[in-house]
């Protein structure tokens, strides 16, 4: 036979596959609505940046570089530098507090409490996820404020000689300490569910080998079972600092906000964040121009939540990767 | 008769004598049962584990003999529920004793599970070295370690050059003796193998028996098996397990290898070596 014959008896082996109407239909509704999230995700940046245009031909390079807020000036000054480093302080303090706590609760979870204790625990955290933010907001204000400000007063008065423990002012209240332990709080849920689910895959074979090498729980933990989750768990604690960073108002409700650049005090009362700065002048805004300014930074608090999740997937495929 | 016949039929008799000889007990299982829960899957299991021999725990699959080897270096006690009678002797202690630690137990009573389990993230020295790391012991002379106990299971001529690559690149029998090297850095004094060659293919499953019957000259070896072939061919002493249904396993018949498969006392051995059921 020749080849002609042959390539005329070729058949598309996939058109077959989906020739069904009923498959035709739901994949197109599928991939239509796998493009919507992409078209509305694009439609946000470009309005954004849009709109961030006039603000940064107005303010330069200084809008991300330099910390001020004076809109009735002639010309007006505004820069973004202090929110988004207070923005970046805060996620820090968060990820110090939540993803010990979480991988604490997690190793607990899988590895020490009775299967009831697990699943009651696994339930209460994930309703702890449920929990909205200005519910939050609220509780920390009137509940947590009090007794954050003596633990505070302790951390001055025993570890003061830290720099990041300093506290000229003797007010303890609106620091960036309380506002990243409320984001610790809203990061707890995500982290740990997904670092329980990661931990809760560990190949049994691998934990056996583990135990009959001798080793206690923690050297399984340490040489193991995180090894084996890092991936997983690095992703969960991206997701969670997605929230962290944009998180508006929990932090809102706790944060004194001032137009100044905290560097390091996190027990000193004042810290910025652009999320809170965008609620907190949208209400007064002065006109048009402030809202362009407001809108400008929020592209590039939108940017820099973009820039932390794809470092995330970098991590995680990276992880994966070495694993296999 | 050939010369060669003869002097076959010598070594076996020779065997035979030296398996013979009172030698000291590495372990001794005394009046064992062992449950899950409120199931009884064991009872009354009497097996002595004669030093630096290899003894074969055969028998038909769900009669305990897993369990049983997993109450030997404890553990069985991991699994929720688990609870156990008799006692475990180990240098003349109950290692069940109060004042034992199971840590300790763990390491001089190593174990060679069915599916070769090298942790994927290390390298093979890395792994060969871990029960070091993972128990916390202070050695110096990590490449003498190394390239020692990949010798006595096989492995160091296959590997000597790549000892920095990840143990996920060797083949299922190269991992599964990595795993062997792997529990001798610790120097137990016994091996406990469950089904060590049921998930590899015959080759490596020579070489693996080739390894078990190097090993068992100095270390006593305890291997859970399936395969007849194999329990005639690496053990000297075996025991054979049966339940009957819904009732705890015991021992049938236990005896040196040769006589349990050629001459068994049991009707049950008889029909189980000669494949007539399990």
């Amino acid at each position: 036979m020749s080849s002609l014959d042959t390539n005329e008896t070729l058949r598309d082996l996939h058109s077959a596959a989906t020739s069904h109407r009923g498959d035709r239909v739901f994949n197109r509704v599928i991939t239509g609505a796998a493009f919507t999230s992409l078209i509305v995700l694009a439609g946000i940046a470009i309005f954004l940046g849009l709109q961030a245009i006039p603000a940064f031909q107005s303010q330069g390079l200084a809008f991300l570089t330099t910390t001020a807020w004076d809109i009735n000036t002639d010309p007006p000054t505004a820069g973004i530098w202090g929110m988004l480093y207070g923005s970046v302080l805060l996620a820090v303090i968060a990820l110090v507090i939540a993803v010990p706590a979480s991988i604490l609760l997690s190793v607990f979870m899988v590895f020490l409490a009775p299967p009831k204790i697990a699943k009651i625990l696994t339930n209460l955290v994930d309703l702890m996820a449920a929990i909205p933010s200005v519910i939050l907001g609220l509780w920390a204000f009137y509940i947590l404020n009090p007794p954050a400000e003596e633990w505070q007063q302790l951390l001055n008065q025993y570890l003061g000689w830290i720099p990041i423990f300093e506290n000229a002012s003797g007010n303890f209240l609106g620091t960036p300490f309380i506002a990243g332990f409320v984001l610790a709080i809203m990061m707890i849920p995500i982290v740990t569910s997904v670092t329980r689910e990661v931990l809760g895959r560990t190949p049994p074979e691998l934990i056996n080998a583990a135990e009959s090498l001798g080793c206690s729980l923690w050297t399984m933990l340490r040489y193991v079972a995180l090894p084996y989750g890092r991936g997983g768990i690095v992703g969960g604690v991206m997701l969670g600092l997605g929230r962290a960073l944009g998180e508006t108002i929990a932090v809102f409700f706790v944060l004194k906000l001032v137009y100044d650049t905290n560097w390091y005090k996190v027990i000193e009362s004042g810290g910025g964040s652009v999320a809170t700065l965008i609620v907190s002048r949208f209400g007064e805004v002065t006109g048009p121009f402030e809202l362009q300014l407001l809108l400008a930074a929020g592209f590039f608090l939108f940017l820099g939540t973009l820039v932390v999740n794809m470092i995330a997937n970098l991590i995680v495929s990276r992880t994966g990767r070495l694993q296999k | 008769m050939s010369t060669a016949e003869f002097e076959s039929v010598q070594t076996l008799e020779e065997q035979m004598v030296e398996s013979a000889a009172p030698r000291d007990l590495a372990m001794d299982a005394r009046n064992l049962s062992v449950w899950f829960g409120k199931r009884k899957v064991l009872e009354g299991v009497n097996i002595a584990f004669p030093e630096r021999t290899c003894t074969a725990l055969i028998g038909p699959s769900g009669c305990g003999k897993s369990t049983f080897i997993r109450t030997l270096n404890r553990l069985h006690e991991l699994i929720p529920g688990a609870a156990l009678a008799g006692s475990v002797l180990y240098e003349g202690k109950d290692i069940y004793d109060a004042d034992i630690d199971p840590v300790h137990i763990r390491l001089k009573i190593g174990m060679v599970f069915q599916k070769p389990n090298p942790f994927p993230s290390m390298t093979i020295r890395g792994n060969v070295l871990s029960g070091l790391k993972l128990s916390g012991m202070k050695r110096d002379d990590h490449d003498a370690i190394v390239e020692s106990t990949l010798t006595s299971a096989g492995l160091w001529n296959e590997v000597k050059d790549r000892l920095d690559h990840a143990a996920g690149d060797l083949s299922g029998g190269q991992q599964q003796r990595l795993v062997i090297a792997r529990a001798l850095a610790v120097e137990p004094n016994v091996l406990l193998m469950d089904e060590p060659c049921s998930a590899l293919d015959p080759a490596s499953t020579l070489k693996i028996e080739e390894t078990i019957r190097e090993l068992s000259k100095n270390v006593t070896i305890i291997i859970v098996t399936h395969n007849m072939q194999q329990a005639v061919r690496v053990s000297d002493h075996t025991a054979f397990f049966l339940a009957a249904e819904n009732e705890p396993g015991h021992v049938v018949e236990q005896g040196l290898t040769t006589e349990i498969f050629s001459n068994p006392k049991d009707q049950r051995t008889l029909d189980y070596v000669n494949g007539r059921f399990g």
